[in-house]
């Protein structure tokens, strides 16, 4: 069976916040869904399966229209094939989980024994058989979100929708939740989007991401796309990157920071377009400022040296002055955040904070190697 | 007419009724379900739930009770105890008074027995009525998103606080013989309600009805909608939503509901010999008994009081034990 083709494009309105969204979802494909608290996120997955309404807009799964603005066509969420498993699960208290599981084809037309058994498949499928007497507050948080997807599932939906899966376990649960929940997100043949605002899960769990910030999708890539470059600070953030936006002098290879400062980078094959587009608009004679065109530098904490003393030996190297301000230990290095122009996040081992008598306060050079830096087109360079 | 077979009440009548009529409700009232009953009257516009906060208060005062032991502050503890004492010594007056020799001959007559049979029938088919309708109309006070619902929704309670000897004259104008719908009823169908075993139930159900709606609209205001969403989301029609998930979900508060409702129609008393008057067999309920035994055969009245009490207290103990089930799982 070969699945349909999310396809939105439009507005959600929810009092006074405004979700912006365009996306496209192939059969098959798990999208990661990923933003800050607020974003917008649980918004788009509620237009998705029906309990909200767009504002203008379309959506479409195959070759079905789920929601046109402009036609007042809207299915509601209880004829929609899409099924939506929520960050709380929300399992009925009063019906024990193979009930739960059989809730839909009961609720959708089928005989009781008949439901019962396609329940039995999904508990037997998700390994849950041990628990299917048992009520929803008698099973653990883990076991929980398996009877969710079971039920969700067991609604034979076209389209899966899964918001914030797994935040409700604790840490260890996640681990072992999140492995098994890719592989059976896998066997889906519809589209899957997965709501998260744990980097690690998105990249673990999704083909593709989707960045949403405001009510605004920033960034769509795929995790290496958006690990490596980052297009905006919550993303750099979150993918452990510091990031800088300037403008880019292609004769020099100098990117002018907006917020001061001056990196020296290496153009990589991203900006053969840019170049041209650059070259382009200066040959048509067109303002000065077209031709340096707007970048986002990316830098590994790792990539940064970190000196108590000026640099000495010379090379192609962006070196800059600072002050210590913070010191954090992660698990097998510190992280040490420098105000400076433009400020860093510098990862060190314990040893070398030791050897350099780093704390708060001291002094100290950044030096990075226009090799490390990562500079790609930044939002507002292609139009 | 309808005044006729009843006497001119004086203190002793007027004393007695009340012990008989009222610790039906009051005892439910005061005790088991002070939190469900009392609170959404109480609470705020759009405010937390009392059915919880009740339980989530109850840890906390056992925990402040073990450093403060032995010290309870005397002007909280001496009108504390005499309000128990107002409460319970008039129910134990009744226990002291009561006729045991003659029980067994009062209670065997079949005046008594028509009497109680008549009460039991009148109340649970009010209580169905009121759950076949009120429920319905407790849903759509608490979900309904048009305006002046609020205004429907204090209407609605006015007969909780209406004197029952109003409501009846008011039934008997719109269901009398002469009444605006009565008429019409009786026009139609030949069917009149006054003074018949279908009016006790009508006039039991305008009295009652309220303190179902009322519970049972404070349980679906404060049930969470999650569950109806995710229901919706698994295919699930608004009605079958209804029927499947917030029904069951606010089933303890819909079985407090309906005990409440049947009690106050138990002993019902003003409304009824209003509207429906004091006929044996036909109209008169066992508090229509009581107030007439009392005339002629106090320690008649006395037993009949005692057979509400010993009713009124096994709906409460069997109530007891299963509200604590409902609320230990929830």
């Amino acid at each position: 069976m070969s699945g349909d083709t999310l396809v939105m494009s439009g507005t959600v309105e929810r009092g006074s916040f405004q979700l912006e969204a365009e996306l496209r979802v192939a059969p098959g494909e798990i999208l990661g869904v990923l933003g800050p608290n607020g974003a917008g996120k649980t918004t788009l997955l509620r237009a998705l399966s029906g309990l909200d309404a767009l504002s203008s807009g379309t959506i479409a799964l195959g070759d079905l229209t789920l929601d046109d603005a402009a036609t007042d066509t809207f299915v509601p969420a209880e004829n929609r094939p899409v099924a939506l498993v929520f960050q709380d699960y929300r399992l009925f208290p009063h019906l024990d989980v193979r009930d739960n599981i059989a809730y839909s084809p009961r609720v959708r037309g089928a005989g009781r024994r008949q439901a019962r058994a396609a329940a039995d498949t999904w508990l037997e499928r998700l390994d849950l058989g041990a628990l299917s007497s048992r009520r929803p507050h008698q099973i653990s948080g883990g076991q929980a979100q398996k009877v969710a997807l079971a039920r969700a599932l067991a609604a034979e939906p076209r389209l899966l929708l899964l918001d914030e899966p797994l935040s409700a376990l604790d840490a260890r649960t996640r681990l072992e939740v999140r492995a098994q929940l890719r592989s059976h997100l896998e066997e889906f043949t519809g589209p899957v989007l997965v709501i998260t605002h744990d980097p690690l899960e998105a990249m673990v769990m999704a083909d593709r991401l989707l960045v949403i910030e405001n009510g605004r999708v920033v960034q769509q890539g795929t995790p290496a796309q958006v690990a490596r470059q980052p297009a905006t600070q919550y993303v750099a953030r979150l993918v452990g990157l510091n990031l800088y936006a300037g403008t880019l002098d292609p004769a020099t290879a100098h990117v002018h920071l907006d917020d001061g400062g001056m990196f020296t980078v290496t153009l990589n094959n991203d900006f053969a377009d840019a170049d041209a587009a650059a070259s382009a608009v200066a040959g048509l004679g067109g303002p000065a400022g077209l031709s340096r065109p707007r970048v986002l530098v990316g830098l590994r904490p790792s990539a940064i040296t970190i000196h108590t003393a000026t640099p000495t030996r010379a090379s192609p190297r962006n070196v800059w002055k600072g002050t210590v301000a913070a010191l954090e230990l992660l698990t097998d290095r510190v992280r040490v955040q420098v105000d400076a122009n433009p400020p860093a996040l510098v990862d060190i081992s314990a040893a070398a904070v030791a050897d350099l008598a780093l704390r708060p306060g001291t002094g100290v050079w950044l030096s990075a190697k226009a090799t490390e830096t990562e500079a790609y087109p930044g939002p507002g360079s292609s139009t | 007419m309808a005044f006729g077979p009843t006497a001119i009440p004086n203190d002793l009548t007027l004393g007695a009724t009340d012990a008989s009529k009222h610790p039906a409700v009051t005892v439910a009232a005061t005790g088991l379900f002070s939190p469900a009953f009392v609170s959404p009257i109480d609470r705020p516009p759009d405010g937390g739930t009392p059915a919880r906060e009740v339980p989530a208060q109850r840890p906390r005062q056992a925990a402040h009770a073990t450093p403060a032991r032995g010290a309870l502050p005397w002007p909280l503890g001496i009108p504390a105890l005499l309000a128990a004492l107002f409460l319970l010594v008039p129910l134990a007056g009744l226990l002291v008074r009561a006729p045991w020799q003659g029980l067994p001959r009062i209670l065997a007559d079949s005046q008594v027995v028509d009497a109680l049979r008549l009460s039991l029938v009148c109340a649970s088919a009010a209580t169905a009525v009121s759950l076949a309708f009120g429920v319905p109309l407790a849903w759509v006070i608490a979900r309904s998103q048009v305006r002046g619902i609020s205004v429907l929704r204090a209407l609605v309670t006015l007969p909780l606080v209406l004197p029952p000897v109003v409501g009846g004259v008011a039934l008997l104008l719109a269901f009398g013989r002469q009444g605006i719908l009565g008429r019409l009823l009786d026009d139609w169908t030949g069917i009149t309600l006054p003074f018949t075993t279908a009016g006790v139930i009508v006039a039991e159900t305008f009295v009652a009805m309220p303190f179902l709606v009322i519970t049972v609209e404070g349980a679906f205001r404060a049930s969470d909608r999650g569950f109806e969403e995710a229901a919706a989301t698994l295919g699930a029609s608004r009605l079958t939503v209804f029927r499947t998930v917030t029904l069951p979900l606010i089933g303890p508060s819909l079985l407090a509901g309906a005990v409440l409702c049947w009690a106050r129609a138990l002993g019902e008393f003003g409304a009824t010999i209003t509207f429906a008057g004091n006929f044996p067999g036909r109209t008169q309920t066992m508090p229509l008994a009581v107030y007439l035994a009392l005339e002629s055969d106090p320690d008649a009245a006395v037993a009949l009081s005692l057979v509400l009490l010993v009713v009124s207290i096994a709906v409460l103990a069997g109530l007891r034990g299963r509200w604590l089930t409902a609320g230990g799982s929830a």
